[in-house]
């Protein structure tokens, strides 16, 4: 008597059902059988037809634990399922081109079943599409909003910025100067409106002692060039802006919300901002920013016009074309103007320097100007995603390869059965057009959180950050990724299933038809561009990577960044000019003697910081022809001690001290850069003298050299800079008394000390500054690390991206190569049981597995390395200190790619010499 | 005899009458569709389970190990409320199906 119970645990696979339910499930079965036999006794049979009978009662043990299995899912979809049903069924009643409807409706649902049924298979699809399409909707918004979008003021296209420059002074961009731009406000016909702008704070009275807001200061023909007014009261006249005049504030939008509750009442009411009260005369729309600047308050420059004199050119200039104006038509007039402005507002630059200087007003588009050359990072960065979607693209056509070949039996039964071509057709688009929106839908999932992250890291180099959004514009450009993606890998498995020899198909069982060989060179194909695609990226970041290194061996002209504390302190109380040096120097004193403090020094500005003033120079030694204006140097104001504190050794002679500030010593410090223009060497420097002014003359003697410092930031050449000291008299003979004291009353102080940065810290500076001026907030408190760090936003946001993208490029690629490698394994189990069947060593086998990995490693790595020298061409803008084709960064990516590429080759060549030549030789 | 199709739509509304009212086990349910349909129809194992295991998973039919005196244990199943109401809906289904394919296909007599 058979045991039945026993049969159907060996035949019956129940993989699919947990423990007590295989066991039930078994049960029932090996009952029916039992019963079978048993009947067909009782009827006469024999023992071996019985047993026959019973067996016949299941033909396919493997399709009836699928069935079954199936059986206990589709009860559940039921419903779902005959919802699609009634639909087609209530299309095809209509007949006609609807039946077309109901067809295309049919096989999503069997699509979205098959996709069901192979969820590993439709979660690697989705993932990589979604990798693909998220990133390059991501990137793509960030383009869009930043690069491509227009300002967001009406007829942003009529907007300029406004420049001059004196080449003949070695100057190529200049800024603007309050006498110019008067003239342009008065006598530019080309220009609608014309106006000055600046970043600048406001000191409110907080609960904790002042607090320092951020604010911008504008002429009164500023917002008529944004074409931006007010939503309540008014914007500023001219009278505003003229000293002695009431004085008045317009506050932002979220500053009217916050501080006043949004009441309209607040026109005409008094704040009170740096300890003088402002009436309030108007607030700006919602979500208005000048040029990107965030602002709390608008303050008016106040100024006397009659008294302007050309000079002082550090202001920022916008201006607004008139309708139907070019801005070459522009500037011709403005070039006629200059000459006007000379002789209007005499005392500063006179009508001959400016022809020296070859002075000329220069237009840029207003945009230009705020996007700056973000564009070069960014463009690199959208052709990185744009790679990773042809690897996503290239690892799913694989996959859908693989796919389709399992299927093979399945497309030729529905062939053979009459199935027209159409349907085929029809069949694998509606796959992949379905897998391309579903890993569509994913991708926007992705670039949502992505661009969230963003937004809250908030790169500080990338300008319009808050005009990046994901709106109509970027989702299109992701459905027509989904779409076109989806329709191109659609295309790969119908161009096999309309080749496909529909006998040998059906034959075989699917182990295989055609030119396997073919096929096997597509596969290896795809592997080999996703490793070069990978290889690409890998060089981009690897490029990045000794950017970033070599900017930080550069000397920056400081040391220890993280240790230097610097703030920007003012003294307001002090009555007499001639005192505020000595209160500096007392509180430097004071915060020399804070435990921990190992030097303190003053300047006007840090390296990298801003507002450095800048002037001609003029050489005892070698003087210039009569009339000739001398080069224009960078100025900065120090007190005693600034070098050492920032630690910028000092290269020939001696240090500036606070005797030398006390004595109004007539002295200054040059850079080292200057010293070996001008003499060659540093040491023959010091003792020259050098003069500033309109003219040569009124000289002072240079005590010493310091070394170069990298004032525009690590990635630029060094500037040119001249140290005073910070109280001169006779400065500026010919513009004031030679008895007239000029003294810094703001100064930028540097804390070198062990505890920067540690809490508690900041608390105790802020007490002695405040002791020393009160009523006056520390202004700009930040770290020389956290300056550099900003002067590296650039090149650490590009690193970054790129190094994601090559991360997300090598797993793709990885996963690619795998997949290759472990399916050709598959395919020959055969062979390779034959051969260690035949007396090969398990080691052959896995060498030969090894030996095809290696070569599409290595034609992978060639290829990229023939397309990283063409594309990392683009990238130069970016480096700094290492060459586009550097040698040591391909090599070190050819042989990590080759490493890991064997990695993956190592799993399927072990499985292949453990394949029992047995069951090789078995399976079919 | 008949197409997959036909009898895979109508296996259900089978199983479901023979339990009508009675206790019934797998072989015994395809025994009967073999033995009343005159041998016209038959369930083999494969095909009958799984459809008995998805009406079970939809609440129509609840099936309970049993253990009569003198005979092994078996799974029995019987029809549930929700079951009997399918099984009226199916039937109503067919009757309905078989008329409108009857005035279509048998000539009219005007």
């Amino acid at each position: 008597m058979p045991d039945w119970k026993k049969m159907v645990e060996e035949n019956l696979p129940t993989g699919r059902f947990r423990g007590e339910l295989a066991a039930d499930i078994q049960a029932e079965i090996a009952d029916h059988l039992e019963d079978a036999y048993q009947e067909a006794l009782r009827l006469g049979a024999t023992e071996e037809e019985a047993v026959e009978r019973a067996l016949a009662e299941v033909d396919d043990w493997e399709a009836l634990a699928e069935r079954i299995a199936r059986s206990r899912r589709d009860a559940t979809e039921g419903w779902a399922a005959m919802e699609v049903e009634t639909s087609e069924v209530a299309l095809r009643r209509r007949g006609g081109p609807w039946n077309a409807a109901a067809d295309v409706l049919q096989e999503l649902r069997f699509t979205l079943r098959r996709l069901g049924k192979a969820p590993v298979f439709t979660a690697a699809v989705l993932l990589s599409l979604g990798l693909g399409i998220g990133a390059n909707t991501a990137i793509y918004s960030v383009v869009k909003g930043v690069l491509l979008d227009p300002l967001p003021y009406p007829d942003p296209d009529r907007l300029v910025a406004v420049w001059n420059s004196a080449p003949g002074a070695g100057q190529d961009l200049v800024r603007q100067s309050f006498a110019l731009n008067a003239v342009y406000e008065d006598d530019a016909r080309a220009f609608e409106s014309v106006g000055i702008w600046g970043p600048s704070f406001s000191t409110l009275d907080g609960p904790d002692g002042p607090e320092q807001v951020p604010a911008v200061q504008v002429t009164h023909g500023l917002f008529p060039v944004l074409g931006v007014q007010p939503v309540i009261g008014r914007g500023f006249t001219f009278e505003d802006t003229q000293t002695g005049s009431p004085r008045t504030v317009i506050l932002s939008w979220d500053t009217w919300t916050r501080r006043h509750g949004g009441d309209p009442a607040v026109i005409g009411r008094t704040v009170v901002l740096g300890e003088i009260p402002r009436e309030v005369i108007g607030v700006m729309p919602e979500g208005f920013r000048v040029m990107d600047q965030p602002a709390e308050y608008y303050h008016p420059f106040r100024y006397t016009k009659a008294e302007l004199t050309l000079t002082q050119f550090t202001l920022r200039s916008i201006a607004r074309l008139r309708e139907g104006v070019t801005p070459g038509q522009a500037l011709a007039e403005m070039e006629g103007l200059l000459p006007v402005a000379a002789e209007r507002y005499p005392g500063g630059v006179d009508l001959k320097t400016l022809r020296e200087m070859g002075a000329a007003p220069v237009l840029h588009p207003l945009k230009a100007d705020l996007v700056g050359n973000v564009g070069e990072v960014l463009w690199v960065v959208l052709a990185g995603v744009a790679i990773i979607l042809l690897i996503a693209c290239a690892n799913v056509a694989n996959l859908l390869l693989v796919q389709s070949e399992s299927h093979e039996r399945a497309v030729a039964i529905q062939s053979a059965l009459g199935s027209s071509r159409r349907r085929l057709v029809l069949r694998f688009l509606t796959e992949s057009v379905t897998l391309g929106g579903l890993g569509g839908a994913v991708g926007v999932g992705l670039a949502v959180g992505g661009l969230a992250l963003l937004r809250s890291l908030g790169p500080a180099d990338l300008p319009r950050l808050q005009d990046i959004d994901l709106d109509a514009g970027v989702l299109l450009l992701a459905v027509l990724l989904s779409l076109g993606s989806g329709l191109a890998l659609g295309l790969l498995p119908l161009a096999r299933a309309w080749r496909l020899d529909l006998c040998a198909a059906l034959k075989e069982g699917g182990q295989g038809t055609g030119t396997g060989r073919s096929r096997g060179m597509v596969r290896n194909a795809f592997a080999v561009v996703q490793l070069a695609l990978a290889m690409i990226l890998l060089v981009g970041s690897g490029l990045m990577i000794r950017t970033f290194v070599s900017l930080s061996q550069v000397s920056p002209g400081y040391s220890d960044p993280e240790r230097l504390l610097t703030f920007t302190a003012t003294d307001v109380t002090t009555q007499d000019d001639a005192d505020v040096p000595e209160a500096h120097r007392a509180l430097a004193e004071r915060l020399a003697r804070l435990p921990g403090v190992e030097a303190v020094g003053l300047t006007t500005t840090v390296p990298m910081g801003t507002g450095a003033g800048f002037d001609p120079i003029y050489v005892e030694d070698f003087p210039l022809p009569e009339g000739q204006q001398g080069p224009i140097k960078r100025f900065k104001w120090i007190g005693g001690g600034y070098h050492e504190a920032i630690g910028n050794p000092v290269v020939a002679g001696r240090a500036i001290t606070w005797d030398d500030v006390r004595e109004l010593a007539r002295v200054v410090m040059i850079t080292e850069g200057f010293a070996r223009e001008v003499w060659g060497d540093p040491a023959r420097a010091v003792g020259r003298r050098i003069s500033t002014g309109f003219g040569p003359g009124n000289w002072r003697e240079i005590v010493g050299v310091v070394g170069d410092v990298r004032d525009d930031g690590l990635d630029q050449d060094p500037v040119d800079i001249v140290y005073w000291p910070m109280a001169i008299r006779d400065y500026w003979p010919e513009i004031s008394d030679r008895d007239a004291l000029f003294v810094q009353r703001s100064m930028t102080y540097v804390v070198r000390s062990g505890r920067t940065g540690t809490p508690g810290f900041l608390e105790e500076v802020r007490r002695e500054v405040l002791a020393s001026f009160p009523g006056r907030p520390l202004v700009g408190v930040r770290t020389m690390a956290s300056l550099e760090r900003d002067s590296l936003a650039r090149t650490s946001f590009t690193l970054v991206m790129l190094a994601i993208a090559a991360a997300m490029a090598l797993v793709l690629g990885i996963v690619g190569i795998y997949g290759v490698i472990s399916y050709a394994v598959g395919r020959r189990t055969r062979e390779m049981g034959l051969r260690m069947a035949m007396g090969a060593e398990p080691g052959r086998v896995t060498r030969m597995v090894l030996r095809q990995g290696l070569c599409v490693a290595l034609v992978g790595v060639a290829s990229g390395m023939v397309g990283a020298l063409g594309a990392t061409r683009l990238m130069r803008a970016v480096l700094f200190g290492v060459s586009p084709a550097d040698p040591l960064t391909y090599g070190a990516t050819a042989t990590v790619i080759v490493g890991v590429a064997l990695l993956a080759t190592w799993v399927p060549a072990r499985r292949a010499a453990r394949v029992d030549p047995n069951e090789a030789l078995r399976a079919q | 005899m008949f197409s997959p199709t036909l009898k895979k739509g109508s296996a259900e509304l089978l199983i479901l009458s023979l339990l009508e009212g009675r206790e019934r086990h797998g072989y015994e349910v395809a025994k009967l569709i073999r033995e009343r349909s005159g041998g016209r129809l038959s369930f083999q194992a494969s095909s009958l389970y799984p459809v008995l295991f998805r009406m079970e998973k939809r609440g129509w039919i609840k099936g309970m190990w049993v253990e009569r005196d003198g005979e092994r244990r078996r799974r029995f199943y019987r029809l549930t409320d929700k079951g009997e109401a399918a099984l009226a809906r199916q039937r109503a289904t067919w009757r309905e199906f078989t008329l409108a394919v009857n005035l279509v296909v048998e000539p009219s007599h005007a």
